[in-house]
């Protein structure tokens, strides 16, 4: 299959995929970043780091969670054998868990006492509140000011945690100025403060850090699939925003060129319409938040505004290995607009009785659209990464 | 030899640090931009940074922020601060350090960056947000216009990583004085001069200080063991208080430069 059998190796010592990923930073955040890479690749050497993690993961969070044949959907949809990899119910409701519970971990073992972080939908604020108040840590979430109003709810989950949330006034108000915000803070704060980053986004090592973190949920769908179906998915598909539950489900079979993998976007109001989130499908390449990446920029090399009707894709950047994913074409990046992602929302909710996030619902969206004419010997694996408690506000207004 | 280089020799003669000015380009507009680095060389400004707005200026306080916010609403680009660096070169010899974050340049191109730059008239370029490990592919095009290469360093940077800022600096080093954001502060960490004194002691490239600079006190006391004193935030805060009363804080300028320039007379 193909000329290049090499393993896959990347990032690079310096955080690399290719062109992509990178330290792009001020000199304030080296030594940190330079800190942590240390500190991750000697506890990635112990043993007992992976057993606490495991530890937790099991009897914290509830892994590992269902890889579920939706039979309803795929009776509706009349073609490919559907499974869903139920994220949503691993504890706080989303895949982000993972990845907070690993790195607070790892802060722990780093004997930091703060703990920060960024949220857009708030899915990452609590997940990060959670563990937070597990680990007995102070904890403050930046969160743009927008988004503290449509996420009402997850505010109030972060406060009730014990988590200071504080609204971020500054550019577009959502996500990415919430990760300037925090970034700020870690310049600041650096010597006793843990910067907990929610996707595979920002300056190495985080990146592949928390790809390595989400990995868990790939390597479950694969052993779980193996034992229902004896073979390997023909598909994968998930939403992308950062990418972070993508990554998971698809690097465990990233070796695997004969398993298709399909990153959703969000196409918002439509790609010609200038609001949207497709970063890859949409964008160029540039540099924001520490890596290089496709982004949505103007001619002057001005960071846009992202729109989604899910706020945990409202970002105009995407995790540097992504980019990298696209221009190797290890994954192809498709994008799903507002509308078909409620209809999406809906569909799943009959169905199967499963209220997926509005982020989520891309993933399901796009499977509508191929698994009719696949044939019913073949299987897609979606990565079901949220619940959709969180949206019904939003969804309802649409509705 | 560079302006750069040739400026700070020329203050060593005197016994005076340096004093680097830093303003946002086309905060509130580019007009006024020129006229401010034209008050500024009149009242003492030794060199001046020109800042590039960015939409996503992580490494800044709410001061920069704000003016980078207010640059961008008349979309100021980077063509527009290399034609302000050709009118400011064509009646001024005062040296011109280019300043920013990466995506603009890297959109730009780094070739073409580089080449107009040299062209207008700039003399070096600081890119936030590009450490050594990143710099090469715009430093490889800065070093062949023959263009100063200014690097940070900070309080928290290791020997390892001052090692690695002196073998690529050219021009001078910014040596960021807290662990922090720009932003006027009211202190300042004064262990500074054992860092400086460090650096010093490895290199010939010259040392200025930065992030927090407000007060004719903080010059003085960083003029007495370093090459310059560089101001940013407290003249943001000047151009934004003053607003629409453009006269006023052409004065105020002055008399705030003045007052810290003579502060840099040891």
């Amino acid at each position: 299959m193909g000329g290049n059998n090499r393993k896959y190796s990347c990032p690079d010592v310096g955080g690399h995929f290719g062109e992509f990923g990178g330290r792009y930073v001020s000199e304030t955040l080296m030594p940190a970043l330079i800190e942590l890479q240390r500190a991750y690749r000697e506890a990635s050497e112990d043993k007992t780091f992976y057993e606490e993690i495991e530890y937790y993961l099991k009897q914290y969070v509830g892994r590992p969670t269902p890889l579920y044949f939706a039979r309803a959907m795929t009776e509706s949809l009349g073609g490919a054998k559907i499974y869903l990899k139920r994220e949503d119910l691993a504890h706080t409701g989303a895949h982000k868990i993972n990845n907070t519970i690993s790195q607070a971990i790892l802060c722990e073992r780093m004997g930091k006492d703060r703990i920060i972080a960024e949220t857009g939908a708030g899915q990452h604020g609590v997940a990060t509140a959670t563990v937070a108040a597990l680990m007995n840590k102070e904890c403050v979430i930046y969160m743009g000011e927008e988004d503290t109003k449509r996420q009402e709810l997850n505010v109030f989950r972060m406060k009730l945690l014990g988590a200071e949330v504080r609204p971020v006034v500054s550019g577009t108000k959502t996500l990415k100025d919430a990760m300037n915000e925090a970034m700020r803070d870690w310049i600041t704060n650096v010597r006793n403060t843990f910067y907990i980053i929610g996707s595979v986004a920002g300056p190495h090592p985080y990146p592949m850090m928390v790809r390595d973190f989400q990995s868990v949920i790939g390597h479950e769908a694969m052993e779980q699939i193996l034992a229902v179906e004896g073979k390997l998915p023909d598909t994968l598909v998930a939403c992308v925003g950062g990418g972070s539950n993508a990554m998971g489900l698809f690097f465990p079979f990233i070796e695997e060129s004969e398993v298709r993998k399909i990153g959703v976007e969000a196409a918002g109001h439509g790609l010609e319409s200038d609001l949207h989130s497709a970063t890859i499908t949409a964008g160029s390449v540039g540099v924001l938040h520490g890596s290089k990446t496709y982004l949505l920029q103007d001619e002057n090399g001005q960071v846009k505004g992202a729109h989604s009707v899910a706020a945990g894709l409202d970002y105009p950047g995407v995790g540097p290995e992504h980019s990298y994913f696209q221009d190797t074409e290890k994954v192809e990046y498709v994008s799903v607009t507002d509308k078909e992602a409620i209809s999406a929302f809906s569909f799943l909710s009959e169905v199967e009785g499963i209220i997926p996030a509005l982020e989520t619902s891309h993933a399901i969206a796009h499977v509508r659209k191929i698994a009719p004419s696949m044939s019913p010997e073949q299987t897609i694996v979606i990565c079901l990464s949220g619940r959709g408690d969180k949206d019904i506000h939003t969804a309802s207004s649409f509705m | 030899m560079g302006r750069i280089k040739e400026k700070f020799r020329e203050l060593q003669e005197k016994n005076k640090a340096a004093l680097i000015c830093y303003i946002t380009a086309g905060d509130p507009d580019i007009e006024f931009t020129e006229q401010i680095i034209n008050c500024m060389e009149a009242s003492g400004v030794d060199m001046v940074e020109i800042g590039i707005p960015f939409s996503d200026p992580m490494a800044d306080g709410p001061v920069i922020q704000a003016a980078s916010e207010r640059a961008l609403k008349n979309s100021t680009s980077v063509s527009d601060v290399l034609s302000l660096v050709s009118r400011i070169r064509s009646s001024s010899d005062i040296p011109v350090i280019l300043f920013g974050y990466y995506n603009p340049f890297f959109s730009y191109g780094t070739e073409r960056f580089a080449h107009d730059a040299r062209e207008a008239g700039a003399d070096g370029v600081l890119v936030v947000d590009l450490p050594p490990e990143e710099a090469g592919e715009l430093g490889v095009h800065i070093e062949r216009e023959g263009l100063d290469r200014i690097f940070l360093l900070a309080p928290t940077s290791t020997e390892e990583r001052i090692e690695m800022v002196l073998e690529n600096a050219s021009g001078f080093i910014y040596m960021v004085s807290v662990t922090g954001v720009t932003g006027a502060r009211p202190d300042m960490n004064y262990d500074l001069e054992d860092l400086v004194g460090r650096i010093k002691s490895r290199s010939d490239v010259p040392v200025g200080i930065g992030f927090g600079v407000s007060s004719a006190r903080q010059a003085t006391a960083i003029a007495s063991f370093s090459d310059a004193v560089i101001v940013g935030s407290a003249l943001i805060r000047i151009i934004e208080d003053g607003g629409t009363q453009r006269q006023e804080v052409l004065e105020n300028i002055s008399s705030f430069t003045k007052e810290i320039s003579a502060a840099c007379l040891r």
